[in-house]
C-alpha cells in the first residue's frame, strides 16, 4: 500500500476525493479501486467487522449451504480448492470468509435469477482456520462454516 | 495487457457451465521480494459474467483469491453457440474482456 495514498485517504475523507483527484489527473489512475469494490467490506480484519461491513448481523447457521470440493487439510495454502453450494430459495449471493487472513473477506459472488448459487474458485489461507460460506438469500444472512488445516502458509515472505 | 483468460463454456442438461482460468499475479501487499522490499498489492478486484448481453454472474474479490484466479460456476439458458463474456478490472484500473463460445 502507498504511503501517500494512505494520507490522502486518512486526511481528504475517503474515496469520493480519491476518486475526484483521479478524475482531475492529479494522481495515477493506478490507484483508482474498480468500480463497485467494496472497500470498506474487504478492509474487515476479523469476522465480527466483515459482518458488519456486509451489513450481515447475526447469521443463522444453515444446513442447507454445504462446501464441496473443499479439502479438510490444505498442503499449500497459496491455493486452497473452495466450493459452496446454497440450497437457500432467492439465494442472492454467497461470500466466502476466513477468520485468520489478514483480510476476512476473501470474495463475494453476487447471482441474478437463472445462475445457480454454486460457485467454485481457490483462495490463499495464512494458517490453519475456519472459512465461512456466507449466504444471503431472501434480504437475510446465513453461514455454514468448516474448519481447513494448512500445513504451509500461502503468504509467503 | 494481461494474457487472454482461458474460458471453457459447456452446456449440460439444461444448464451452462462455466469454467474461467485468469492470468493474473494477485499480489497481496503483505510478501517481500528478496531485496526485502514489499511488493504493492495488485489484485483482480471485479468480475463480470454475461451470457449474450444478460449479467449472469459479478463478483468481488479480495487479496485473498490465488494468484492465476480460477473459477466455475452455472447458468440456465444458454443454448450452443451463444457467447459468454468475462470481464476483470484490477486495482490499477487495468482490464480484460475474453469470450467462449457455448459448446
Amino acid at each position: 500500500m502507498n504511503a501517500d495514498r494512505r494520507q490522502v485517504l486518512k486526511t481528504g475523507g475517503g474515496a469520493t476525493l480519491l476518486a475526484l483527484l483521479a478524475a482531475a489527473g492529479w494522481i495515477p489512475s493506478a490507484w483508482a479501486d474498480a468500480p463497485g469494490w467494496s472497500k470498506a467490506d474487504f478492509d474487515a480484519h476479523t469476522m465480527d467487522d466483515a459482518l458488519k461491513a456486509l451489513g450481515a448481523g447475526k447469521p443463522a447457521a444453515s444446513g442447507d449451504i454445504a462446501f464441496f470440493s473443499t479439502p479438510d487439510i490444505a498442503e499449500n495454502g497459496g491455493v486452497v480448492p473452495i466450493g459452496v453450494n446454497s440450497k437457500l430459495p432467492n439465494t442472492e449471493s454467497i461470500a466466502i470468509l476466513v477468520d485468520k487472513n489478514p483480510f476476512t473477506l476473501a470474495a463475494l459472488f453476487d447471482f441474478p435469477a437463472g445462475t445457480e448459487p454454486t460457485i467454485s474458485t481457490r483462495i490463499k489461507m495464512r494458517e490453519t482456520s475456519n472459512v465461512h460460506a456466507l449466504v444471503k438469500a431472501g434480504g437475510k444472512y446465513f453461514v455454514t462454516s468448516k474448519e481447513i488445516k494448512v500445513t504451509l502458509g500461502g503468504c509467503g515472505g | 495487457m494481461a494474457d487472454p483468460m482461458k474460458i471453457r463454456a459447456n452446456l449440460v442438461g439444461d444448464s451452462t457451465e462455466v469454467k474461467v482460468l485468469m492470468s493474473h499475479e494477485m499480489d497481496t501487499g503483505l510478501v517481500k521480494d528478496k531485496a526485502g522490499k514489499i511488493i504493492p498489492a495488485w489484485w483482480i478486484q471485479t468480475v463480470k459474467v454475461t451470457h449474450n448481453d444478460k449479467v449472469v454472474l459479478t463478483a468481488q474479490w479480495g487479496t485473498a483469491v490465488s494468484k492465476n484466479p480460477f473459477m466455475s460456476f452455472k447458468f440456465k439458458g444458454g443454448a450452443k453457440g451463444d457467447k459468454v463474456t468475462i470481464t476483470w478490472i484490477d486495482n490499477h484500473n487495468d482490464s480484460r474482456t475474453d469470450t467462449a463460445v457455448i459448446a
